[in-house]
C-alpha cells in the first residue's frame, strides 16, 4: 500500500538523486549502452521507476547504486531487443553482466570524470561541450540549456543530438587522458566550467544581469572536479576564481536591478566566508609553482576581493599580475583589462593610449567592454564629447539591459556636463 | 576496431614531385610509428596535383578542384585504430601537417538491422 509519507519521501528522494547522482547513473550506464542516447533513455527510465517503487517500498538504503542497476539493466534489456547487442559488445568498456545484479554496487567516482572529459573532448565544437556538459554530467533539461543560451529548444536539441552522433561515430572514446594528455584536455574542461559561471555571472542577453541556476551548475561542476583531480592548481585556481567573483554577487546591481560599478559596491556586503575560501586557494595553487592562468586570474580577484577600498587596491601588483597571465595566455582581452589596472597607476591618458592600439585588433570588434572602457577614461580626461561617442558606440553592441542601462545612464551624465 | 580515412591536406597544387626529400624521410618512418601506436593503414593512395583536378556540378563542368582553397587534398589513407585518441595521435604524426594538415573521418558503417 502507498502511504502518503511514503510518496512524499520518495519524490524527494527522486530528486535529491536527480541533483546528485544523475552523472553517476549515467556514467555507468553509458558503459553498458555503449551509446548516450540509449543509456540517458534508460536513465529517465529509471528515474521514473523509482518514484513508484520507492514510494511502495520505501527509499532503499543506496538510492545511486538502485537507480544504477536499474537504468543498466534497462539498456541490457533495449540491446537484447534490438539484436545489436551482438554488433554493440565490442564497444563496452564493461560487458560483464554478473555485475549488475549485485544491488549495492556503487560507481566509481571516475565515470563522472570520465563523462566530464568525453562531453569536453577536443573534437567537440566548445558551444556544444558547454552543452553537452549541461545535459550529460548535470542532467538539466535541452529546454532549460537552450534557454540558457537564448536559442530555440529544437536548435538546441540538434547541437547536442549532433556532438552525441559525432561521439559515437568518431568513437571519442570514454576515458579520462592519460597523464601527458591531461594539461590540453583538463583546459578544455575548465575552459568549458568558466564558460557556464561567465553565461550566468553576466547573462549575454535577457533582462537579468545574472543568472543564479548557471552559476551555482559551475561552482558544483567544479568543486567536483577539485575531489576528484585534487592536485592540479588550475582546478583549484579556477575554483578560486569563481567564488571570489561570486562573493561580490549580490553588491552588482542596486536595489532597482541598476548595475554597479567596482568602485561603488557596498564591500561590507561581499561574501567573506567565499572569499576565505576562494583566497586560500590561491595560495595553494601559486604554492605548487605551476599557477595557471585561472590562478592568475583568481589572484587578480583576490587582490579586488580584499581591498579595503577601490582607491586603496593594490593597482601595481594587479598589473604585475596580468602581465604573467599576459605571457601565459595572451588576449587581447587581458590586456584590455590590463589597461584599467593602468589607468589607475598612470592615469587614464597612458591607458586610453593603449585601448587604442587594442582597438585595432580585429579579434575585439563588437566587443562592447572595448568602447565603454575607452568611454570611462575619455569622460576621466574630461573629453567629454569623445566620451559620448564611445558611449554609443558600446551601446550599439550591448545586449544586456542592465549593462545597456548602465551604459545609457553614463552616457546622460557625459552629454549634461 | 574503428576505421577511419585520413584526408591529406596540403598547399596547392600539392604535386606528390614536388615533395622535398625531408619529407619523404618522415614518410618513410610514418608506418612504423602508426603501428606503434596501435594503428593500422589498410590502403592509401597519394593524388595527381590539383591543377589536375576537374569539377562536376549538376551538368557544369569545370577545371580545377571542387572548392578553390590555400589547401587541397593530396592524398587520403583508410586508418584502422581503436579510437579516435589513438587515430588523432597518428594524424598529428603525419608530415602533411607541417605546412597543411590533415582530416580524420570516421567511415561510415550501414546500421545492422
Amino acid at each position: 500500500m502507498s502511504s502518503a509519507p511514503h510518496r512524499v519521501a520518495a519524490e524527494r528522494a527522486v530528486a535529491d538523486a536527480h541533483r546528485r547522482e544523475w552523472a553517476f547513473v549515467l556514467a555507468a550506464t553509458a558503459r553498458v549502452a555503449g551509446d548516450f542516447d540509449l543509456a540517458e533513455e534508460c536513465v529517465q527510465e529509471a528515474y521514473v521507476a523509482a518514484l513508484g517503487a520507492w514510494g511502495r517500498d520505501g527509499v532503499p538504503q543506496k538510492p545511486g547504486a538502485w537507480l544504477t542497476a536499474t537504468a543498466r539493466r534497462k539498456a541490457l534489456d533495449v540491446l537484447r531487443r534490438r539484436q545489436v547487442f551482438r554488433t554493440k559488445l565490442p564497444l563496452l568498456v564493461e560487458p560483464d553482466e554478473a555485475e549488475i545484479d549485485i544491488p549495492d554496487e556503487v560507481a566509481v567516482p571516475d565515470d563522472r570524470l570520465r563523462l566530464v572529459f568525453t562531453c569536453c573532448h577536443p573534437a567537440i565544437a566548445r558551444e556544444a561541450q558547454v552543452a553537452l556538459t549541461l545535459r550529460l554530467v548535470c542532467g538539466v533539461s535541452t529546454a532549460d540549456i537552450a534557454r540558457a543560451f537564448l536559442v530555440t529548444e529544437p536548435t538546441m536539441a540538434a547541437r547536442i543530438t549532433r556532438a552525441k552522433k559525432k561521439i559515437s561515430a568518431a568513437r571519442i572514446p570514454y576515458r579520462v587522458p592519460e597523464a601527458a594528455e591531461l594539461p590540453e584536455r583538463l583546459d578544455a574542461v575548465l575552459t568549458v566550467v568558466h564558460l557556464l559561471y561567465t553565461t550566468g555571472h553576466t547573462a549575454p542577453t535577457g533582462d537579468e544581469l545574472i543568472r543564479a541556476d548557471l552559476v551555482q551548475r559551475a561552482l558544483h561542476l567544479n568543486r567536483m572536479l577539485l575531489a576528484l583531480m585534487p592536485d592540479e592548481p588550475e582546478v583549484r585556481g579556477l575554483l578560486a576564481l569563481l567564488l571570489l567573483t561570486d562573493a561580490r554577487r549580490d553588491t552588482r546591481v542596486d536595489a532597482h536591478g541598476r548595475l554597479l560599478r567596482l568602485a561603488e559596491q557596498d564591500r561590507a556586503a561581499w561574501d567573506r566566508t567565499a572569499i576565505g575560501e576562494g583566497h586560500h586557494l590561491v595560495v595553494d595553487a601559486f604554492r605548487t609553482g605551476r599557477a595557471g592562468r585561472h590562478a592568475l586570474q583568481a589572484a587578480i580577484a583576490a587582490l579586488h576581493a580584499l581591498a579595503p577600498s577601490y582607491a586603496a587596491t593594490d593597482w601595481p601588483q594587479i598589473i604585475t599580475l596580468y602581465d604573467a597571465l599576459g605571457r601565459s595566455w595572451p588576449s587581447p582581452v587581458v590586456a584590455l583589462n590590463r589597461a584599467v589596472a593602468v589607468s589607475m597607476v598612470d592615469g587614464p591618458a597612458t591607458a586610453l593610449a593603449e585601448v587604442d592600439a587594442l582597438a585595432r585588433d580585429t579579434r575585439l570588434t563588437g566587443y562592447h567592454y572595448l568602447p565603454a572602457i575607452r568611454a570611462d577614461l575619455l569622460r576621466r580626461l574630461d573629453r567629454n564629447a569623445e566620451a559620448a561617442r564611445a558611449y554609443r558606440a558600446a551601446l550599439d553592441l550591448v545586449d544586456n539591459d542592465a549593462e545597456r542601462e548602465f551604459l545609457t545612464a553614463r552616457l546622460a551624465e557625459t552629454t549634461e556636463s | 576496431m574503428a576505421q577511419y580515412a585520413v584526408l591529406i591536406y596540403s598547399p596547392a597544387p600539392a604535386d606528390p614531385m614536388d615533395l622535398t626529400p625531408d619529407y619523404a624521410a618522415l614518410l618513410e618512418r610514418y608506418p612504423a610509428q602508426v603501428a606503434e601506436l596501435g594503428g593500422q593503414i589498410l590502403t592509401g593512395f597519394a593524388l595527381q596535383p590539383s591543377t589536375t583536378a576537374t569539377a562536376v556540378r549538376g551538368d557544369l563542368v569545370t577545371d580545377g578542384p571542387f572548392v578553390e582553397a590555400k589547401e587541397v587534398v593530396a592524398g587520403f589513407f583508410i586508418l584502422e585504430a581503436p579510437d579516435l585518441d589513438v587515430a588523432l595521435k597518428i594524424a598529428r604524426l603525419n608530415p602533411a601537417t607541417i605546412d597543411g594538415g590533415v582530416e580524420v573521418r570516421p567511415l561510415f558503417v550501414p546500421p545492422a538491422e
